[in-house]
C-alpha cells in the first residue's frame, strides 16, 4: 500500500503530465500482478465497494471526533475524504498496511457489522500519507487530476501498444486485468472479447464555431439531426441480454425496465434516452426524477415511460460496422429497423436543409417552437470513433437565453476551490424583494474568480456554515438553455444549464432583471 | 474580573496601552516581527530587543517614536499594572504578554509554538485567569508532523532528483531562518541560496546570535550550478518570472496550511512541507489546558472551532473578530 500511496501522492501534486506519466508507467513496470491491476481499476474509476462508501467513513469517524467539529473541518478542507485523513485522532506504531489487494479483498469479505472496526484499525495503523491514499481508496473520490486516459497511455507506453487498441478491449475487461497485463507484457494474446456484447466508447461531437468552422464546411457533406435533450446512451442488444449504458459505461439497464423488456433484434445502437408518451419527449426534468431511482417506480413506468431516439449503430448483428461511413451505417440503422420492429426504439429524423442559413433558422425556429437544444451536424463520410476526434460531428446549440441577476448567496467551492467562494446563488426582483432563480459554478479566469472571492468576503451579510449570504449589489449575467416552471423554488422558475457568462461589476443591482422578464422564457419552452 | 482589564481589542485599560494594535497607537506592546502584529507609526513601543531590532530592519530606525526594551521574565510595573514578557516560541524574540492587576493575570499569548526551535526563545507556559490565544490551526485537522519528518522528506526528494533546484517557498521573518537550521541540523552543509528578501533579516539572525550556515545570494549564480541545490525564497516568488532562473525547479513549501493537500494542488506545490511555526490542534488544547485560565478569548484563525472545543470543557470562551485578521488560510496574513 505504502507504494501505490506514494504513486497517488505524487500523482496529485505533480502538475506536469509528463511526469505523471513517466510516475505512471514506472509503477505498472515494475509492481507485481494482481497489485497493478487493482491499482489500474482504482485509476480508472472501475472499482466500487458494495459496503464501503463515504457514508460509512463518515460515520466510522463520528464515533470518535465531535460532530460540529467535524463539520467545521470538512467546510474548511473542502474534501471529505482528505478530511477524514487528516482528523482521525489515532496514531498507532504506524506500520505497514497490508497490500492493495489484500485491502480491496478486506473490504469485499468483511461484513458490514465488523467495517467500521476494520477500517478504524486501518486508519490508526496507517502513516499520513497512507491514511489519505486509504480513504481516496474507500471513498473512490480520487481528485487528483488522473484521467483514465492517461492510465491507459502510460499502459501504452509501457508496452508499446498503440492507446486505441487498449482502449479496443477496455470495456470487456474484468478487474484486476490479469489477461490486460499478460498481453501487454507479450506474455498472451489479446484478450478475447465478444465485441458485440459489450460497452464500446461513444464518439462525441466538437461545438461549432459559427464564424471559423460554417464557411470551411459545405452544407451538402453533412446530415444534421436535432439535438435531443435527454442523454446519450448505448444499447447493446446481445442476443439473450440486454445492456443499457450511461456515455461512461454504467450500466443502468435496471432503471429502465420499460426498455429494456420491450426490445427485440441483435444490435449495438447510439442514441438518447428520453421519457414521454407516443414518443414525444417530456422535460428533462421528469427524465432526472426516473434517473434519480435506481430501480424504476410503477408510478414511473405508467406516467414517464421511456424510449430511445436511435441515431446510430455501431454493431449490425454481430458485425462492427464501425468503420463504415455514416451514410452506410444510417441505411443499416433504417434497414434493421424494418426488420425489427420497436415500441420503445424510435429514429431520430435527419433534417433536410439547403444551407447553413436554412439550417440556422431550423435551428431558431426549432428551440422557439419545440425547445429544442439545438441540431447536431454529422460529416456523412465519418466512420464511428471513439472519443471526440475533430471535423467529423458537430453540436450547434440555440443561442443561450441570457438574463441579468443579483448575486444572493455564495458558498465555497470542493476540491481545488476550497479556499475560494466559487459556487453562487442568483436571483431576480420580485416587487422589491429579490428571489432565487438559480445556482451555478464560477465559470470565469482565475483572475476573477479572486476578484470575485474578495468581494464576497468584503460584502458578506451574515455566514451560515459554509454559506454567505452578501449585499444584493453584485450583477452576473447569466445564461441558460431554457427556463422551467418549478413549485421547488420560492420564484416559480427553474434554469436549465445556468452558467454565469460575465461579472456585471458596472451594472446597478437595480436594473437587473425582474420576473415577469424571465416568464417570457418560461412561455417559450 | 480580569475581563475588566482587558478590552477586546487587546487594550489595556488602566494604562491605555493595545497589544499588537493594528492602527498607530500612543502606545503599543508588540509580541514579534510578523506584518500582522508589528506596524509602524505607533508612539511608543514596548517589545523584546529581538522584536525591536528586527522592526528596525523591516520598517526603519524611527518606525515608533521610541522604543522601550523589555526583556523576557522582567516584571515592568506602571502605576498599578505589571507588564511581564514570557517567550513565545514562535520566532527569534517573539513574547506572550502578562498583564498583572488587582491580583487577576491575563495573557495574551500572540503567535506561538511549544515545540523546541532554536531560531526561537523557546515557549514558557504562564499560568492565568483570562487567555487570549491565536488560534491559526484551530482545527481537529490540523495535526502537524515532526519537523524532522518533513525535512528527510525534502532530503530525499533533492538526492532522488539531482538534475532539479528545490525551492522552497516560505515567509521572510521567522520560517526562512527555522527551515534552513533545520536543514543544517539535519546535516545539510551545503551552501543555501537565498531570494534577496531574505538576506536582511538573515543577517540578523546571525547578528542576534543564530548560526545559520553559508547562505549565498541565489542572484547571478549560473543555472547549472544550482542543480541539486536548496533555494529559500518568499512564496510568492516561487511560482512568479525570478524562479526561471533555476533548472527544472521543484516547488516546495513550508507551512502548516500544507497538510491540506489539496491545498497544495491549488497553490501548484509539488512538495509539500509540513513545518508550522504555530501549535497544532492538540497543543492548542494542551497550552489552554496547562494555563489553568478558566475565560478564553479566541482569534487569529479559526476561532468558532476552538470556543467550540473550549465550552464543551466548561471554559467561558468567545471569538474575538478583530478586524484586520479576517483570513482564510491565505498566504498574507498569518505569518
Amino acid at each position: 500500500m505504502k507504494r501505490f500511496a506514494q504513486l497517488l501522492e505524487l500523482l496529485a501534486l505533480t502538475p506536469s503530465r509528463t511526469r505523471k506519466l513517466t510516475a505512471l508507467t514506472q509503477y505498472f513496470r515494475e509492481v507485481p500482478d494482481p497489485d497493478r491491476g487493482y491499482a489500474l481499476a482504482v485509476l480508472t474509476g472501475a472499482l466500487t465497494f458494495r459496503n464501503v462508501k463515504p457514508a460509512l467513513l463518515k460515520e466510522t469517524v463520528l464515533r470518535e471526533v465531535d460532530e460540529t467539529l467535524f463539520a467545521m473541518s470538512y467546510d474548511y478542507v473542502g474534501d471529505l475524504g482528505e478530511t477524514i485523513a487528516l482528523i482521525w485522532p489515532h496514531h498507532g506504531a504506524e506500520g505497514d498496511l497490508p497490500s492493495l489487494t489484500d485491502l480491496i479483498e478486506l473490504f469485499n469479505t468483511t461484513s458490514k457489522s465488523d467495517l467500521p472496526k476494520l477500517i478504524a484499525a486501518l486508519l490508526t495503523q496507517a502513516g499520513i500519507n497512507e491514511r489519505w491514499a486509504l480513504v481516496k481508496l474507500a471513498t473512490g473520490a480520487l481528485r487528483i487530476g488522473v484521467s483514465a486516459r492517461l492510465a491507459k497511455t502510460a499502459l501504452s507506453e509501457m508496452s508499446g501498444v498503440d492507446v486505441q487498441e487498449i482502449e479496443e478491449v477496455w470495456h470487456g475487461l474484468k478487474v484486476p486485468y490479469l489477461d490486460l497485463f499478460a498481453w501487454l507484457d507479450g506474455k498472451a494474446p489479446r484478450p478475447d472479447i465478444d465485441q458485440s456484447a459489450r460497452f464500446h466508447p461513444l464518439m462525441l461531437s466538437n461545438p461549432i464555431d459559427e464564424e471559423k468552422d460554417l464557411g470551411k464546411l459545405d452544407p451538402r457533406d453533412f446530415a444534421a439531426e436535432w439535438k435531443w435533450d435527454g442523454i446519450r446512451v448505448q444499447l447493446v442488444l446481445g442476443g439473450g441480454t440486454v445492456s443499457l449504458f450511461s456515455r461512461t459505461g454504467d450500466d443502468i439497464a435496471p432503471a429502465f425496465p420499460d426498455i429494456v423488456d420491450n426490445v427485440h433484434g441483435r444490435a449495438v445502437l447510439d442514441g438518447e434516452l428520453l421519457v414521454g408518451k407516443d414518443f414525444e419527449p417530456g422535460s428533462f426534468n421528469d427524465l432526472q426524477q426516473r434517473l434519480n431511482k435506481k430501480v424504476a417506480s410503477a408510478k414511473h413506468l405508467k406516467e414517464s415511460p421511456a424510449f430511445i431516439r436511435v441515431y446510430d449503430m455501431l454493431f449490425d448483428g454481430r458485425e462492427d460496422i464501425r468503420t463504415l461511413d455514416w451514410t452506410a451505417r444510417r441505411a443499416r440503422l433504417e434497414a434493421w429497423f424494418a426488420a425489427n420492429p420497436q415500441t420503445r426504439l424510435d429514429l431520430s429524423e435527419v433534417l433536410p436543409f439547403a444551407d447553413w442559413d436554412d439550417l440556422a433558422r431550423q435551428r431558431r425556429q426549432g428551440a422557439d417552437e419545440h425547445g429544442h437544444e439545438g441540431v447536431m451536424i454529422k460529416l456523412r463520410t465519418s466512420p464511428y470513433v471513439p472519443g471526440r476526434p475533430k471535423g467529423y460531428w458537430f453540436k450547434w446549440k440555440r443561442d443561450p437565453n441570457v438574463v441579468d441577476a443579483v448575486l444572493m448567496y455564495a458558498q465555497r467551492g470542493h476540491g481545488k476551490r476550497s479556499s475560494f467562494y466559487s459556487d453562487y446563488t442568483f436571483g431576480v426582483w420580485k416587487g422589491n424583494e429579490i428571489v432565487p432563480v438559480g445556482k451555478a459554478y464560477f465559470g470565469f479566469t482565475d483572475e476573477e474568480l479572486k476578484l470575485l472571492d474578495k468581494w464576497i468576503r468584503a460584502n458578506t451579510l451574515q455566514a451560515f456554515g459554509p454559506v454567505r449570504e452578501v449585499r444584493k449589489e453584485l450583477v452576473f449575467e447569466v445564461a441558460f438553455d431554457s427556463a422551467q416552471e418549478s413549485t421547488r423554488h420560492k420564484s416559480g422558475v427553474a434554469l436549465r444549464f445556468p452558467r454565469i457568462s460575465r461579472i456585471r461589476w458596472d451594472k446597478p443591482a437595480s436594473e437587473a432583471a425582474t420576473l415577469e422578464d424571465m416568464m417570457v422564457f418560461v412561455g417559450s419552452t | 474580573m480580569a475581563s475588566q482589564i482587558l478590552d477586546r481589542d487587546l487594550h489595556i485599560r488602566a494604562i491605555d496601552a493595545f497589544i499588537d494594535p493594528n492602527v498607530p497607537r500612543e502606545r503599543a506592546i508588540i509580541t514579534h516581527g510578523h506584518a500582522d502584529h508589528a506596524r509602524s507609526g505607533h508612539g511608543a513601543v514596548l517589545a523584546t530587543p529581538d522584536t525591536i531590532a528586527i522592526m528596525k530592519v523591516r520598517y526603519g530606525e524611527d518606525c515608533a517614536g521610541r522604543f522601550e526594551p523589555l526583556d523576557f521574565g522582567v516584571p515592568l510595573k506602571i502605576e498599578d499594572v505589571t507588564i511581564t514578557l514570557y517567550p513565545a516560541g514562535h520566532i527569534l524574540g517573539s513574547a506572550q504578554v502578562l498583564v498583572e492587576q488587582a491580583g487577576q493575570r491575563v495573557v495574551v499569548t500572540g503567535d506561538y509554538k511549544r515545540l523546541r526551535d532554536r531560531t526561537a526563545q523557546p515557549y514558557e507556559p504562564v499560568a492565568c485567569d483570562l487567555m487570549v490565544t491565536e488560534a491559526t490551526f484551530g482545527l481537529p485537522v490540523f495535526q502537524h508532523p515532526h519537523p524532522s519528518v518533513e525535512i528527510g522528506r525534502l532530503l530525499k526528494s533533492v538526492a532522488d532528483q539531482p538534475e532539479r533546484a528545490h525551492l522552497i517557498g516560505c515567509y521572510a521573518l521567522g520560517k526562512a531562518q527555522r527551515v534552513i537550521a533545520l536543514l543544517r541540523d539535519a546535516g545539510w552543509d551545503q551552501p543555501i541560496y537565498l531570494h534577496g528578501a531574505m538576506l536582511r533579516l538573515c543577517a540578523l539572525y546571525e547578528e542576534l546570535g543564530v548560526s545559520l550556515g553559508d547562505l549565498r545570494p541565489a542572484l547571478d549564480v549560473p543555472k547549472a550550478q544550482l542543480a541539486g541545490q536548496i533555494v529559500v525564497a518568499p512564496p510568492s516568488a516561487i511560482r512568479d518570472r525570478w524562479s526561471r532562473r533555476f533548472p527544472d525547479p521543484v516547488v516546495c513549501q513550508a507551512s502548516g496550511w500544507m497538510s491540506v493537500k489539496q491545498r497544495a494542488r491549488q497553490a501548484l506545490v509539488e512538495l509539500p512541507l509540513v513545518i508550522s511555526d504555530h501549535c497544532d490542534w492538540g497543543e492548542l488544547q494542551q497550552t489552554i489546558r496547562e494555563t489553568g485560565a478558566e475565560t478564553v478569548w479566541v482569534t487569529h484563525g479559526r476561532e468558532d472551532a476552538l470556543v467550540y472545543w473550549c465550552r464543551t470543557q466548561g471554559l467561558q470562551a468567545e471569538p474575538l473578530n478583530i478586524q484586520g485578521f479576517e483570513d482564510d488560510g491565505g498566504e498574507g496574513a498569518g505569518e
